[in-house]
């Protein structure tokens, strides 16, 4: 208590302690919301695991009007869109970070860095109108396939949602590494190039890796863009042409059906049991970059 | 008495019952800050119970409390379809005529048929003619159900301006979209892959082209999309895609159809009479893909119900095709 007025005593440890149980109940607030929300989407999505027999449910055919809930190429469709997203996203966004933190010039870094947090800005519709008037015609007609809305432009779009994300955590981490491992590099008489690759960067590794896993959970849950430009052809991606053909994923699948289900039906529960499964894809993404970050606290850090 | 008032909270509050009435939140070492919170909760009480007061004030049953012969009101339920005319034509004649309320809900037009059997609603909205049965059950509950045909609804099937495909039988869209052909060259096209538009399961006319295109109404087909058929969320979808992609064929309704795309006449059997849909040929019935839009009334209407539906068939036109429907002609 730093100031306290006599007289009013009383009253001033009541507002105290108001306060402070009212700063209490907002912290706990958002745990309670997260478990709410969880058994939420458990009551309304469980049924499905009971209506429909486990192979009908992880089956190939997504034909909800007709009382056919085969997630399996949602799941499929998702995980292509993500992975290829990831593998777009990863060299590009530690080459940025890099570039930004190691070689740019400090006024192209004071430029950069605030532009590329403008982009994590960007709404998601206003990308996958772009995705579908402009990515997608390009994809169709430089590459010859039959329609420009296909997993790939999906993961370019995701790719570059991602990247905001994936740069800043990355330059972070490069941030982190003490300045005495490069001033040992440089005395040894390695170049600025091989001081980058060999030593500063495997000594961010693991905040790199946060890096990856964050912009994965942000393109694994990624709606509307995907939905705008991915085609939603529940078909399954299993030929090696399937990048470069429609996919249908997890989060557009609710998104496009949700609004009309009848509450209660079978197909209703369904699409809240891909919202489970989703679930728990997001929490096992931030639970290993979680796990990443108190491994390298407990090895001691770089700090 | 504190501790019903807590009971009250926890009832009021059902989802946080655990939250408010564990006081597990509250340290237990400050007695004095129990009581405080006691008071808070109390104070919560009253403004809940204050606010419930007031919020009492313009509910419905005192509002028409205060004019009590004036409003009539039309209960409107079924057809999905229907619904946004339904809802549209509503607005409009309730603007014009405050003194009517009508309540339009959706549920399909089963729901709104076997509702207006029940003498639940005043009019039911369908997507489809009644069925035998559903007139003899409405017969035998006493009820003699009259049709009016409010609007016309037509399915135009689109493709890319380029594309030299102008016409197709229904078999040939029905092939085409079960993926059974496959290339633009075997309907008489260039050799290139056909790409199928079609709008989200969940739209009226999804169901409609699978039905009545895709099975050619046959109910005990078990024909589907092909999985590689993209549903688009939106009718902008389809017209963004089909305006530059010229491997793609679509469908929406004739309303939504823009200048841009290119509309294909469509012929009910290889050899007969290829017909542009138009206002004309769909109120003609001679374009294949179109189906008149219903409403059924229980016995001849009268009152405020016959002039409502008086009103739809003449004004009420105009919003039709707004909607993206046929206006009656």
């Amino acid at each position: 208590m730093t100031k306290v007025d006599i007289s009013a005593k009383p009253s001033s440890r009541w507002s105290e302690f108001a306060i402070e149980a009212f700063i209490r109940v907002l912290g706990f607030s958002s745990i309670g919301l997260v478990a709410l929300i969880f058994f939420f989407l458990l009551r309304e999505g469980a049924p499905i695991f009971f209506e429909t027999p486990p192979g009908d449910l992880f089956g190939a055919r997504w034909y909800p009007t007709f009382d056919l809930f085969g997630t399996l190429p949602l799941i499929l469709g998702s995980l292509l869109v993500t992975v290829t997203a990831i593998v777009i996203a990863v060299p590009l966004g530690v080459a940025t970070a890099v570039f930004i933190r190691e070689v740019a010039p400090t006024w192209t870094r004071e430029v950069l860095k605030p532009m590329i947090e403008v982009l994590a800005g960007i709404p998601s519709v206003v990308l996958g109108f772009f995705g579908m008037t402009v990515v997608a015609p390009l994809v169709r007609t430089s590459l010859g396939v039959p329609t420009g809305l296909t997993a790939f432009t999906g993961a370019l779009i995701l790719a570059y949602m991602a990247l905001p994300t994936l740069i800043s955590v990355a330059e972070d981490a490069l941030d982190a590494v003490p300045k005495s491992y490069r001033d040992a590099s440089l005395a040894m008489g390695a170049t600025h190039w091989q001081t980058i690759w060999r030593v500063v960067v495997p000594a961010a590794r693991s905040g790199v890796v946060v890096a990856v896993m964050l912009g994965l959970g942000r393109a694994i849950g990624e709606t509307m863009a995907v939905m705008m430009v991915t085609g939603n052809a529940a078909r399954m991606p299993l030929s090696l042409d399937s990048i470069f053909r429609p996919v249908r994923t997890m989060t557009a699948t609710i998104a496009a059906e949700m609004g009309e289900v009848a509450q209660g039906s079978t197909h209703y529960h369904a699409l809240f049991g891909i919202g489970i499964l989703l679930f728990l894809l997001t929490f096992i993404i931030n639970l290993a970059a979680a796990s990443t970050i108190f491994k390298r606290r407990r090895r001691g850090g770089l700090r | 008495m504190i501790q019903s008032v807590l009971d009250y909270v926890s009832q009021a509050l059902h989802p946080f019952h655990t939250i408010w009435a564990g006081g597990g939140l509250f340290p237990r070492r400050i007695a004095l800050g129990r009581r405080l919170a006691l008071r808070l909760l109390a104070g919560l009480v009253v403004l809940s119970l204050a606010g419930t007061l007031v919020g009492c004030r313009p509910s419905p049953s005192s509002a028409s409390a205060e004019v009590p012969t004036a409003t009539q009101i039309i209960e409107n339920k079924g057809s999905d379809t229907l619904v946004n005319l339904a809802l549209a034509w509503a607005e409009a004649y309730m603007a014009l005529h405050p003194e009517v309320r009508i309540s339009v809900t959706g549920g399909g037009s089963g729901t709104g048929i076997a509702a207006m059997i029940n003498g639940t609603v005043d009019i039911a909205n369908a997507s489809r003619a009644m069925k035998p049965e559903e007139i003899a059950d409405a017969q035998g509950n006493g009820i003699n159900p009259v049709e009016f045909v409010v609007a016309r609804d037509a399915i135009a099937v689109v493709v890319h301006v380029s594309n030299p495909v102008d016409r197709l039988t229904l078999q040939q869209i029905s092939d085409i979209y079960t993926g059974r052909i496959a290339n633009w060259s075997q309907v008489g096209g260039e050799d290139r892959p056909i790409v199928l538009l079609s709008r989200e399961s969940n739209s009226g006319t999804y169901v409609y082209f699978l039905e009545n295109v895709i099975r050619l109404g046959d109910q005990d087909s078990d024909l589907f999309f092909s999985p590689d058929t993209l549903l688009m969320p939106s009718s902008e979808g389809i017209s963004a895609e089909v305006r530059q992609n010229p491997n793609a064929i679509g469908y929406d309704g004739l309303g939504y159809v823009t200048a841009d795309q290119k509309v294909l006449a469509v012929a009910q059997a290889a050899g007969g009479p290829y017909v542009l849909p138009s206002a004309e040929t769909v109120n003609t019935g001679s374009y294949p893909i179109s189906r008149p839009l219903y409403m059924y009334t229980a016995g001849e209407p009268t009152g405020s119900i016959e002039a409502y539906l008086g009103w739809i068939m003449g004004e009420g036109q105009t919003l039709v095709e707004q909607l993206g429907f046929v206006p009656l002609q």
